[in-house]
């Protein structure tokens, strides 16, 4: 049956037929129409079944407020949970399902919960599945799962096929609306020679006014909106743009938009979804109002709609929602629905007006066409089963006493407008209650404020609380910014509307339980009395033991229904209630719109180093260290990481080898206090060091705790060049300059970050002179570059500064070239090395040699609750220096206590690797009463050199210990024992390093 | 500089906005109270100092404002090294720290109709790229995505772009991404 009127529409294009599926039945639409107005042309009332007693639901509205008509779009890839049908766009070949029904929409076997209503009430969850526990995992969690919920997730291996980005936009003024209080503050802003940016959610401008009709400035609404629009368009200081949503209102003029791009075009190149990032000087919203139902018993039926969603299907897409539909409400906007449906040459067998004194002009006109008006009446029940059939008229001042039936397969309700006032709210704009239209409406007193402590948010029009067409123009025109000059209309002329909570006033329990407050989450009148009942007073409690408001619908029909019964039922005044708190978004926005470009290969950054194409090429096994990707090893055709380790090792160990050191931080710290500065940031004096030299040291934070280490080399009198971890390279800047522009401000002391702009290559083994010697250019030997030193020169023709470091107990170099020259410098020790079986090795050979060799590992042997005395490095902590960054706080009684665990070498009796993390048990148990430890591993490693594990652990009165041996848990197996060494587990003398 | 290779010598996406590679480039950094180094750095340079957020150009060298006491010098790759010496000893009375660091970053040129320029930046960086706010002969350091960038509207109409050469590959991506035609927004 269809239900598409033979004439009207204003949207939608009748000389096309756009084809759609719905649960697998193939249907047509137009285009212009959404997926509301096209099930509804195709007679399809029934789309969905209720979260928690699967009741069969309907469309109630015609815009981002509806709570029922959400499906799954799209397939595959693109499937999509929880499209709300009323705001998305009918495109050709939609795939469109219903949600939370089994086995079908039509035959659901979860309606058996209607039955049972009476007994799954407000926290019912909360009071059956609390006891006994272990039944929740298993038996109530699966349960509840399977019942509840709305849309499925897309499958696990679908991947969106979109793009998405983000759009920073900067702009005098942001006006989010389209509808006419919108385009008019748009267009006086644009007046004042503000930058304006206007944006609409729908693809549509013009709101309510091009609907409900009325004059502005002597022409019809419609004529006007386009005249403005071609006026704005042509103006050099002004953007328009429509399927943008106003998302959220942040501080100081900061607010998100989500624009919609491609979800009526799918498939194409263009981006989906853009999320737009405004910074606005000032941000008006004109997000309009929206029609609050009524509270009767059978209010979910489908066929039950908003009065003023009625008239919008049948102005805009013309659909008629029914034949024969009844008009119910409390005010005298809803009588506009009776007159578009009678306009449109629709049945209206009654309007039932809850007021005793009925309505005013409005209600004349509908009366002068001969249609019946029955006052201080309302719906006792909705007849029907799934779908409306028709309603038990009672009075409204009663308990529910049926006084007539009146047959019908519509309902049009209204319980009077609510200001959208999300936008204003979310950046902290307060409310103030308007007890003439019963609604809250923005405080212009209590605005969200600037830096400067100036409102930044004007709400304009019916979002402000201006519901009439004059009152709501010259409102937003004034908003705008312009003084003279205001679009006019006729002053607003209706009948003051009455508050109505519940229909009849009296409603009985049963009637109760069948009205409906969030169509939603399955939150009923009788709910929220239960609340009350119970003891819950704040609104903000309420809504979590309800569930009120907390579906994807945020409320939005539900919120000031809701709390009015709360505060009735507590006695209370309804601002003394108050709502519950508005966040962003305004309604749910795509999270690949948030995450924007950052997805597949843009992710995250990756840093990559100058040598970082030779290690993909050969093998390299990565590992993420900070942003960067650093070799682990280098694998071979059938190799494993273990053994590409081990090989590393004993190459470079006998031989040669090169790492790939650039990622390590270096720092250039310059000037006439440089030598003071470096002395506060070290523990070690740094001042003495002299050009031409190096010196490893330590710095601490502030409260003492060990933060980073590495080798300084004194360029000149006044440079130093600090070498920091890989991963403090940033922060250590960031450090130096905390402490330079806030604490020593007056200190003559420069840095830069020259991380960069050096390939940093270890050449490391008995062999690196030699190779270095082949090279040519620099004298390395012995004599002329002994160990911590380093030289400039010209290595193989290339720039290049040579520090004679090791960080694995081998005589090493590591050459710095300029980073563009990396490569080439690689590229000739590998050719160079040949003769050596030069072996590039990765970050795990790196560890196990240092840690052959007893240094420590920042990060691994500290973890920011470490200090430098607890890892046996007191002879790095100058004892000369009056002051060091840390010193204060090393002295407290916790930090100079001797039961703080210290570092000692572990070697199992067994030569096997000590577990990652192991705990040393201790004697007893602790306060918690868990066994209680004296130590835990830091460090461990299969060492190939001394063909046994290793490691390192933080012990109690470990270095007193030497010799002692110690278990060590082992998750799943027997505890280790291990013999507590010393941390230098290979060449303590360090020969093999200063040859 | 027969063996020195910028990150992604070779990578270019042309289109309603181009994105190619610029080279190699010098770039010389210079910490110091741009008020006592300033003369001696534009007498080195041949560059007059530009203001706050302003980058000035002439003969194929840029000076650039980077911060209250930092300027970046923009010159041929070749000339980097013995130009940081000669501002290093021109500066030598003064306190200032002079660092060749040409090799540290990649810079990107995007040619276009300058508002799509601007629109491709606009993806990536919140700074404001209004015309009034941005104009050529102006820097701004800022955000492109998640890494730290410079952006300016050079005099031959350009918009050049440096981010540092480890993310090079990543800068690259999001610029092409960003420059993508059917991304078009029009708001410029």
């Amino acid at each position: 049956m269809s239900h598409r009127l033979a004439t009207g529409g204003r949207l939608i294009d009748r000389s096309t037929s756009v084809r759609f599926t719905f649960n697998g039945t193939y249907l047509r639409g137009h285009a212009g129409d959404t997926l509301a107005s096209a099930l509804l042309a195709n007679g399809r009332t029934l789309v969905g079944r209720s979260f928690k007693y699967h009741r069969p639901r309907g469309i109630v509205a015609s815009g981002a407020e509806e709570p029922n008509a959400l499906l799954g779009l799209g397939k595959g890839d693109r499937f999509e949970p929880n499209q709300r049908a009323t705001t998305t766009e009918l495109f050709e070949d939609a795939s469109t399902t219903s949600q939370n029904h089994w086995p079908s929409l039509d035959f659901d076997v979860g309606a058996v919960n209607t039955a049972l209503s009476r007994f799954l009430p407000a926290g019912f969850y909360y009071k059956m599945f609390m006891h006994p526990r272990p039944l929740w995992k298993h038996v109530y969690e699966p349960f509840i799962r399977k019942s509840a919920g709305l849309g499925e997730a897309p499958a696990a291996e679908a991947r969106d096929p979109d793009s998405y980005e983000h759009f920073h936009i900067h702009t005098d003024v942001l006006v989010i609306g389209g509808g006419v209080a919108g385009l008019a503050a748009a267009k006086s802003a644009a007046a004042t020679g503000a930058q304006v940016l206007l944006i609409e959610q729908t693809p549509h401008w013009g709101g309510r006014a091009v609907v409900d009709g009325g004059e502005i400035d002597g022409v019809p609404a419609e004529t006007w909106v386009n005249a403005t629009l071609q006026t704005l368009e042509g103006m050099d200081n002004v953007r328009i743009r429509t399927r943008v949503m106003g998302s959220g209102v942040y501080d100081h003029g900061y607010a998100l938009a989500y624009e919609r791009i491609a979800d009526h075009a799918p498939g194409g190149e263009a981006p989906r979804h853009r999320l737009w990032r405004i910074r606005a000087q000032k941000i008006v919203t004109a997000t309009g109002a929206i029609e609050r139902p009524l509270s009767f018993a059978g209010n979910d039926l489908p066929g039950v709609m908003l009065a003023a969603a009625v008239r919008d299907y049948v102005v805009n897409y013309a659909v008629a929602p029914g034949k024969r539909t009844v008009v119910v409400t409390n005010n005298d906007d809803a009588y506009r629905t009776a007159l578009a449906l009678h306009d449109a040459g629709l049945e209206v067998p009654a309007i039932l007006d809850a007021r005793a004194e009925g309505g005013g002009t409005l209600a004349e006109a509908a009366r002068s066409r001969g249609i019946r008006i029955l006052t201080g009446r309302g719906i006792a029940k909705v007849k029907g089963r799934k779908h409306v059939t028709g309603v038990a008229i009672c009075a409204q001042a009663g308990e529910g006493t049926v006084l007539d039936t009146i047959p019908c397969d519509a309902v049009a309700m209204s319980g009077g407008w609510s200001p959208v006032v999300h936008l204003w709210s979310h950046a902290g704009g307060k409310l103030t209650w308007n007890a003439e239209e019963a609604f809250f409406q923005p405080d212009p007193k209590r605005a969200p404020n600037t830096h400067d402590a100036s409102p930044v948010v004007f709400a304009a029009g019916a979002a402000n609380g201006q519901l009439g067409l004059a009152e709501a123009l010259s409102d937003a025109w004034s908003a705008g910014g312009a003084g003279e000059g205001a679009p006019t209309a006729a002053p607003r002329d209706e009948a003051p509307m009455r508050p109505v909570w519940v229909m009849p006033e009296n409603a009985k329990p049963a009637l109760r339980r069948k009205a409906w407050l969030d169509f939603q989450n399955d939150v009923k009148v009788s709910d929220v009395m239960l609340a009350a009942q119970e003891g819950y007073e704040s609104v903000e409690h309420t809504k979590r033991y309800t569930t009120l408001g907390m579906a994807t619908d945020q409320g939005k029909l539900s919120n000031i229904n809701g709390l009015a019964i709360l505060s009735q039922s507590l006695g209370e005044d309804i601002p003394a209630v108050g709502t519950t708190t508005f966040r962003p978004p305004y309604t749910p926005i795509s999270l690949a719109a948030i995450a924007g470009e950052a997805r597949g290969a843009l992710f995250q950054p990756i840093r990559k180093t100058p040598l970082h194409d030779w290690h993909e090429a050969n093998g390299a096994q990565w590992e993420p260290v900070g942003h960067w990707r650093r070799p682990y090893c280098f694998t071979r055709p059938g190799e494993s990481k273990h053994d590409a380790v081990i090989r590393e090792i004993d190459q470079t160990r006998s031989s040669l080898g090169l790492l790939d050191a650039s990622t390590l931080g270096k720092i250039l710290v310059k000037g006439p206090d440089a030598g003071r500065f470096m002395d506060m940031l070290y523990t070690n004096m740094m001042s003495s060091l002299k050009p031409g030299f190096c010196r490893y040291g330590l710095m601490c934070s502030e409260n003492g705790f060990l933060m980073d280490d590495g080798v300084v080399a004194r360029i000149d009198d006044q440079t130093f060049l600090v070498h920091t971890t890989t991963g403090g390279a940033d922060s250590i800047h960031a450090h130096m300059e905390d402490w330079l522009q806030t604490e020593w401000w007056d200190w003559q002391v420069w840095t830069a970050n020259v991380t960069e702009q050096y390939a940093q290559i270890a050449v490391v083994g008995p062999n690196s002179r030699k190779v270095l010697e082949k090279l040519g250019g620099i004298d390395v030997s012995k004599e002329a570059l002994p160990f911590m030193r380093w030289t400039d020169g010209t290595l193989a023709d290339i720039p290049a500064r040579v520090f004679r470091i090791s960080f694995s107990g081998e005589l090493s170099y590591e050459i710095a070239v300029p980073a563009n020259r990396g490569r080439a410098l690689w590229d000739k020790l590998l050719e160079a090395g040949e003769e050596f079986g030069v072996t590039p090795y990765g970050t795990e050979a790196l560890h196990v040699m240092r840690a052959e060799k007893g240094f420590i590992m920042i990060g691994d042997e500290t973890d920011g609750t470490v200090i430098p005395q607890d890892l046996g490095l007191d002879w790095a902590i100058s004892k000369k220096k009056e002051d060091y960054i840390g010193k204060r706080a090393q002295a407290r009684s916790f930090m100079a206590s001797p039961d703080r665990w210290k570092l000692v070498g572990l070697e199992t009796l067994d030569g096997s690797v000590l577990p990652e993390g192991s705990y040393a048990i201790g004697e007893g148990r602790n306060a918690n009463g868990q066994r209680a430890t004296e130590g835990r591993v830091t460090s461990t490693y299969y060492s190939p050199t001394l063909k046994r594990g290793i490691a390192f652990g933080l012990v109690h009165n470990g270095p007193d210990r030497m010799g002692q041996e110690v278990a060590f848990n082992r998750i799943g197996g027997e505890p280790v024992r291990a013999r507590i060494v010393s941390t230098m587990f290979f060449d303590p003398e360090g020969e093999k390093q200063n040859v | 500089m027969f063996d020195a290779t910028p990150p992604l010598a070779r990578a270019r996406q042309d289109g309603r906005v181009s994105v190619e590679c610029a080279g190699l480039t010098g770039m010389v950094t210079l910490r110091g109270d741009i008020a006592a180094i300033g003369e001696p750095v534009a007498d080195a340079t041949g560059l007059s100092i530009p203001d706050t957020l302003g980058i000035v150009e002439d003969g194929g060298r840029a000076l650039a404002w980077m911060s209250p006491d930092e300027l970046m010098l923009f010159c041929a790759y070749d000339e980097a090294e013995e130009i940081a010496a000669t501002l290093t000893a021109a500066t030598a009375e003064d306190h200032a720290l002079v660092a060749n660091v040409s090799d540290a970053r990649a810079m990107f040129e995007l040619s276009g109709e300058e508002a799509a320029l601007r629109e491709t930046l606009a993806k990536l960086t919140p700074a404001d790229l209004r015309p009034d706010a941005f104009p050529p002969g102006t820097i701004r350091r800022t955000r492109l995505a998640q890494v730290s960038g410079a952006i300016w509207l050079a005099e031959d109409g350009a918009m050049r772009v440096i981010c540092f050469r480890s993310v090079a590959d990543y800068v690259f991506s999001l610029l092409c991404h960003a420059a993508r035609p059917a991304a078009a927004v029009g708001h410029f």
